[in-house]
């Protein structure tokens, strides 16, 4: 049998982090009651006209700078036509023509043989980001055959990121999803929470022989975490792999993964063959973005965007804090993954590093096995630890200085999880962890128990 | 000595005088709508809240403290403009007792300036007309048919015919907003032009249709018919009228992200004496087929009295005119089936009592909401929208715009002013008449001189000339550089006291008058 190439391609939307939504002035808020953060615009009513906000933009070029993109100096908006309950104009506004960044790339990394000792860097293309309209909500309630519409969520800005077919699995897709996670956490554009909706991810799957064109591809949707999309994508490879060798066919079709079965299913009433009448938006002029060069020098200030302005303020992005972190402190390539990986856990090492003598290679061990795991156990954020960076930091110390063995200060940690408000060394005198030191003292000790033992 | 004599502070004058209040004036208005209700240019009277805001213009007034020229000043507005608790219907059934929670940003504006905002004026269903016949609650009537100057000229053919049958239309598709101004129930209204809208009418019904340039004024509010030529319009008894509303609603709108930036000046019009200096251009393209000889020769008097009085006045080419109707067609039907996407029956408006699914309750809400014109039109647009279309009909349309709009820059570059043309191909046709012939033919017809301004965005402007043969008004239409209103206004208004156009003579103002109206000094504002 001729080998298989998979090949996946993502299209992620990212829901923008800003007060208020992309063409209006209402509120953006996760779970607020159905309803109440909708502006006129935002219900369509007739007469409304959209108002670009420029915060949205702010965080589209910031994203596109630190995925490498060209940032467009001039892109235009769309209108996408399509009749459904949670679009109100019947149409969307998006960037069909001229997105605001194209031509990028995001690099990830993937362990080897699920052991976190070799890593390796993979590439996947940017093809572009555009600006576009968040729908509203609809919940069908079959019972009563009616559907409930929320436009809370109708016209927050997102940022649709396309990444081009060069992923070969799931793997590879959860791992790329996940930096593109990080990246956008570290800039602020996006809190990227897939849980609450801000960060969405349909995958593109195709599959083919070496040397013949890309196969039919399919689009899978409804992936609600980055562990369901590793699954739906390699389920859905799998399918068409099986469904082909026996003789079948892929449909050009949307499937949508189901994780209570781990597989992914037709989805009915999906558009099929949508003409979407794409028509410039008429009420929005071209955005015309500015850089050092070709800022002309009597403009309002308040009326422009300086691209280079924005990309010197850019913050270290995690792959850049990786590398630092490496060397700064001396620790395993893999080890400065996990510290990104987990919110806050990179400051909690280095600000326990600051208040101890114990060399940094030997603190990360305390933090990545002990800390880390005790949080996951009881599924606590770094924020919500009992043990406070001063706290662990003042117990390697007791273990550096060689006042306890490691196994005693194992046994204090396990008590300061507690959070009873003890210092370490409250604990170890209390529990006459001490190591002894005095020579004599450990002879008299150990006299005292073979003369003990003889007795028996 | 005429209505126009350009005399500023006239009722203004009175006001602040103290020889007239507005509630007065008010009362008198409502009171010649009431009897002037067979024109039906009216759909809603806001008697309560008009009456309200005159009394609160009279405290001002008492106070010595009026907002402005326009403050008391009975104005109405065309139904596509939003007025916060006012019903806003465009004549239609999809928005038949729809109440806007906001208003429009030039409705805003007047009301801030004290103006008392009498009621919404009828139309065509959703703008889309030039007759003002085609709306949910009928036509529109002439206010001229009933003139002592229409009924002289008309013979009558038999004794069972009388006024009822013999009515002539408005235009449109603001003829309600020029009805009521035509008929001195208020002093200004506003409308709406794509196509030639404000202007059309205004020709018909004897007053003074502005179209601004595109973006000088804010669209927020206007329920749109096509986004990228739609405009507020402006309708008054004299051009002086025209340019206090023009200052009172000129400028940027941050809620409206096509109105420009720059700041914009309130202007008073300065009496020219001498245009000399002035280069007019007559577009031959403009002597279209169906251009009545009436027409013709009053635009080639006219024509001939800025010669005389020293003008410059040359012939200019605008190639590409007659490419506009066809050019128009396309895109105008192309915004309107995006535009009237959000009918749906949701979250505003009629919504059909069909239930079997969302999707059919959708067809039946726009079915029953929109009348064939509408719904004519959004099929057409939908179809030059289509993947398979949009490059041929949409993307070419546009092309065709530019040299359409190109043409008008290569002329005003060549050192032309202003340019002098006819507004309507003849007078008003009676309703008997003009409805033998569907919307899109009519609409084809009559906008052909007017519409070439909507696609290049460019002022305009009509000017009552003079009285038809059937003693019908009959209006030139001025078209400016961008931007340039205070040149285009100040040669209208010259040309304004040149032609001396007659006062109305309507029975039912008459009756009403108690020198307000007829009185020379109030038929307008300015």
């Amino acid at each position: 049998l001729a080998p298989w190439i998979p090949v996946v391609g993502l299209e992620i939307h990212a829901q923008i982090s800003s007060n208020s939504k992309l063409f209006s002035g209402s509120q953006v808020q996760f779970a607020a009651p159905p309803n109440s953060l909708v502006s006129f615009f935002d219900a369509s009513l007739p007469g409304t006209l959209p108002v670009l906000n420029r915060r949205c933009v702010e965080a589209a070029v910031m994203t596109g700078l630190a995925l490498n993109c060209s940032i467009n100096k001039k892109s235009l908006f769309d209108r996408k036509h399509y009749f459904y309950a949670d679009l109100p104009a019947g149409y969307q506004i998006t960037q069909q023509r001229v997105p605001i960044a194209v031509n990028g790339r995001l690099s990830y990394s993937l362990c080897i043989d699920n052991k976190m000792s070799q890593m390796v860097t993979k590439t996947v293309r940017i093809k572009q980001i555009q600006l576009e309209q968040d729908s509203g909500k609809s919940l069908h309630d079959d019972t009563r055959s009616q559907t409930l519409v929320d436009l809370n969520r109708a016209g927050v800005g997102l940022m649709e990121v396309v990444m081009e077919p060069d992923m070969c699995c799931g793997e590879e897709a959860a791992a790329a999803v996940r930096e593109l996670q990080l990246i956008l956490q570290t800039l602020g554009s996006s809190q990227a929470v897939m849980a609450e909706g801000q960060l969405r991810v349909d995958a593109n799957v195709s599959v083919h022989h070496p040397g013949e064109p890309y196969g039919v591809r399919t689009e899978v949707k409804n992936i609600n975490s980055i562990r369901f999309l590793a699954k739906a994508v390699d389920y859905e490879i799998q399918r068409q792999i099986e469904e082909l060798e026996n003789g079948g066919i892929i449909l050009n079709e949307t499937r949508a993964f189901d994780s209570k079965l781990g597989c992914t299913v037709p989805m009915r009433d999906k558009e099929g063959k949508q003409d979407y009448r794409f028509m410039p938006e008429p009420n929005l002029p071209p955005l015309i973005l500015y850089d050092a060069k070709s800022l002309p020098a009597n403009m309002n200030h308040q009326q422009v965007i300086n691209i280079d302005w924005i990309h010197e303020r850019l913050p270290d992005l995690p792959s850049v804090k990786r590398e630092k972190l490496v060397e700064q402190y001396g620790i395993l390539p893999e080890h400065s993954f996990t510290l990104l990986s987990e919110d806050g856990l990179a400051e909690f090492f280095e600000s326990v590093v600051k208040q101890t003598q114990m060399k940094p290679k030997k603190v990360i061990g305390w933090i990545l096995n002990d800390l880390l795991s005790y949080l996951k156990e009881h599924s606590l954020t770094v924020k919500e630890s009992p043990v406070s960076s001063f706290l662990l930091a003042d117990l390697l110390n007791l273990l550096e200085k060689k006042e306890i063995s490691s196994t005693a200060a194992k046994q204090v940690l396990a008590e300061l999880w507690k959070g009873e408000g003890k210092t370490p060394l409250e604990i170890v005198k209390e529990q006459k962890l001490e190591l002894l030191q005095d020579q004599k003292e450990l002879e008299q000790i150990c006299q005292a128990v073979i003369d003990g033992q003889e007795n028996e | 000595a005429a209505l126009k004599d350009g005399l500023r502070s006239q009722v203004s004058a009175a006001l602040k005088e103290g020889r007239v209040t507005p509630t007065e004036l008010c009362q008198r208005c409502l009171a010649l709508i009431k009897s002037t209700k067979f024109l039906n240019a009216y759909i809603t009277v806001a008697e309560e809240t008009a009456l309200k805001q005159a009394e609160e213009s009279e405290e001002r007034y008492k106070r010595g403290q009026p907002l402005g020229v326009l403050d008391g000043i009975p104005v109405a507005v065309k139904d596509n403009f939003n007025t916060a608790g006012i019903e806003t219907t465009c004549a239609s059934n999809m928005l038949k007792g729809y109440i806007s929670p906001y208003n429009a940003t030039v409705v805003q504006k007047l009301l801030d300036q004290g103006a008392v905002l009498l009621g919404k004026t009828n139309l065509d269903e959703f703008a889309m007309g030039s007759g003002s016949t085609d709306g949910v609650f009928g036509p529109v009537r002439n206010p001229w048919s009933y003139s002592k100057q229409y009924k002289e000229k008309s013979v009558p053919k038999s004794h069972s015919e009388d006024e009822e049958s013999n009515w002539v239309i408005t235009g449109g598709s603001s003829g309600g907003s020029a009805a009521a101004v035509s008929s001195f129930t208020c002093f200004a209204a506003l409308g709406s032009d794509t196509g030639g809208s404000t202007r059309n009418p205004a020709a018909h019904c004897g007053v003074v249709g502005l179209k601004p340039t595109y973006g000088l004024i804010s669209r927020h509010g206007l329920i749109p018919l096509v986004n990228s030529m739609d405009v507020p319009g402006i309708l008054t008894r004299c051009v002086d009228d025209a340019a206090v509303l023009l200052g009172s609603l000129a400028g940027h709108d941050p809620k409206d992200s096509t109105t420009v930036q720059d700041d914009f000046t309130p202007f008073e019009l300065p009496d020219l004496s001498d245009v000399s200096k002035l280069s007019i251009g007559i577009p031959k393209e403009y002597h279209a087929p169906g251009l009545s000889s009436e027409i013709l020769a009053l635009w080639s008097k006219a024509a001939d009295l800025f010669k005389n009085a020293g003008a410059k006045v040359v012939e200019v080419s605008l190639p590409h005119t007659r490419y506009s109707i066809v050019c128009y067609h396309v895109l105008c039907t192309a915004e309107v089936a995006s535009n009237m996407a959000r009918f749906d029956g949701l979250e505003y408006g009629h919504r059909s009592d069909m239930k079997d699914s969302t999707e059919g309750m959708y067809a039946a809400t726009r079915r029953e909401g929109f009348n064939d014109v509408v719904r004519g039109r959004i099929l057409s647009g939908n179809y030059f929208l289509l993947k398979q279309n949009y490059e041929k009909y949409f993307v070419k349309a546009q092309k065709v715009r530019r040299l359409i709009a190109n043409d008008f820059v290569k002329v005003f570059r060549s050192g032309v002013d202003i340019l002098l043309t006819p507004t309507t191909l003849s007078d008003a046709a009676p309703y008997t008449e003009f409805i033998q012939e569907d919307n899109r033919t009519r609409s084809a017809q009559d906008d052909i001189l007017t519409q070439a301004a909507n696609m290049a965005g460019l002022p305009a402007i009509n000017v009552p000339t003079a009285l038809s043969e059937r003693g019908l008004p009959v209006g030139l239409q001025f078209i400016g550089r961008s931007f340039q209103e205070k040149q285009l206004l100040t040669v209208a208004k010259w040309f304004e006291k040149q032609v001396q156009f007659p006062v109305i003579q309507l029975e039912e103002v008459k009756r009403h008058d108690s020198g307000v109206f007829q009185h020379q000094k109030f038929a307008s504002f300015s």
